[in-house]
């Protein structure tokens, strides 16, 4: 079972890269792409912060929401990965230290 | 220190000075990931013991498919006594959005060999991929010890935290209290600031967050990162091609885009 994941897992990783490396895109491909990573980080952040349990978690007891404004504003500022992890991992401390979304999260 | 990374990795350029500086400069990339892997990995190997694998198991699972969510997936159904060849499939379903990540890489890695490509591509996840695009410019080739070293230390970190997850066995301090699981949203926050670097990719993230929200409170979550993303790069590809025909005055004009 784990070799069969390991195969699947790589596969999707490596086919991409080894076929296409020796050719040459479209451009439609490379605009395209070049849209890609910004919509899968959107897809990653937008859930992991908006989404609790597999349902939509709108409300001040969701201290990840509430961490990721000043996270946001950090990031924007900053630019600076660590300080953003830094900020982000102090506010949902400090939410849970009050209290706040206790057992949720 | 956050900014001297910062300033690093933008200076990084030509200069191939030693492939080890050049990897641990990678390495460093590395620590927020790090960061995020540890607590995530302890939590895998602990759930992972409780599903009913070995210990050996558990860690032989991070070692070989190094990808933290279908890794929970497969420890959820094994423990609900699924067959190998659900959890193989549903691996293959939850780990497909790796073929855009790949994909988008290339314009990094266009450069390498194949059998360089072959050991890279295997450390491509989440959140190295995120990692590798908010700092390597796209088009250019990339260093590639410095994405091995990237790769390098976040596979070290999941596979060392999982074994000593699984080892211990059981709950394993409380990370939750000091904020350590809001590493990794955190870090996807502030890799999404740093793409966002026009108009109509900020219209391509809003798309993909609103669609990978929707679908992942529905039953068919596991598709939310691929779907939102090929619609949402499409919605900005279609967007890109309009305004270069309006600027040019003719259809099929240049959609050439510099940067991401």
């Amino acid at each position: 079972m784990v070799v069969g994941m390991f195969v699947v897992t790589y596969l999707s990783r490596a086919v991409p890269l080894l076929a296409l490396s020796r050719k040459q895109m479209p451009a439609w491909l490379r605009t395209w792409l070049s849209y890609v990573a910004v919509a899968v980080l959107a897809s990653l952040a937008a859930p992991s912060v908006l989404v609790a349990d597999g349902k939509l978690a709108l409300h001040s007891g969701n201290v990840y929401l509430m961490a990721s404004v000043p996270t946001l504003l950090v990031a924007a500022r900053t630019r600076s990965l660590l300080l953003s992890v830094v900020v982000g991992m102090l506010c949902v401390m400090i939410l849970r230290a009050l209290g706040i979304g206790a057992g949720a999260g | 220190m956050g900014s001297k990374a910062g300033s690093m990795a933008r200076g990084r350029k030509r200069d191939t000075s030693g492939s080890l500086v050049s990897f641990v400069r990678g390495a460093r990339l590395g620590v927020p990931v790090v960061v995020g892997y540890v607590p995530i990995g302890l939590a895998y190997g602990v759930i992972a013991r409780h599903s009913g694998l070995s210990p050996a198991e558990a860690t032989l699972m991070s070692v070989l498919v190094f990808a933290g969510s279908a890794q929970f997936i497969a420890c959820g159904l094994v423990s609900s006594g699924a067959t190998a060849v659900g959890v193989v499939s549903t691996t293959l379903l939850v780990n497909l959005r790796h073929v855009l990540f790949s994909m988008s890489l290339l314009s990094r890695l266009r450069h390498l060999s194949r059998p360089v490509l072959a050991v890279l591509s295997f450390g491509i996840t989440d959140e190295t991929f995120g990692v590798a695009v908010g700092r390597f410019p796209a088009d250019e080739p990339a260093d590639w010890r410095e994405v091995a070293g990237l790769n390098f230390v976040s596979y070290a970190a999941w596979v060392a935290s999982s074994f000593v997850g699984a080892a211990l066995g059981s709950t394993v301090g409380d990370g939750a209290r000091l904020g350590i699981d809001f590493a990794l949203p955190a870090m996807f926050i502030c890799l999404l600031v740093m793409q966002v670097s026009s108009r109509v990719a900020l219209l391509v993230a809003v798309v993909a967050g609103a669609l990978a929200v929707a679908v992942a409170t529905t039953p068919l979550r596991a598709w939310a990162t691929v779907v939102a993303t090929i619609v949402a790069a499409s919605v900005g590809a279609a967007l890109d091609r309009r305004r270069a025909e309006r600027r040019d005055g003719h259809p099929g004009g240049p959609t050439e885009r510099q940067g991401s």
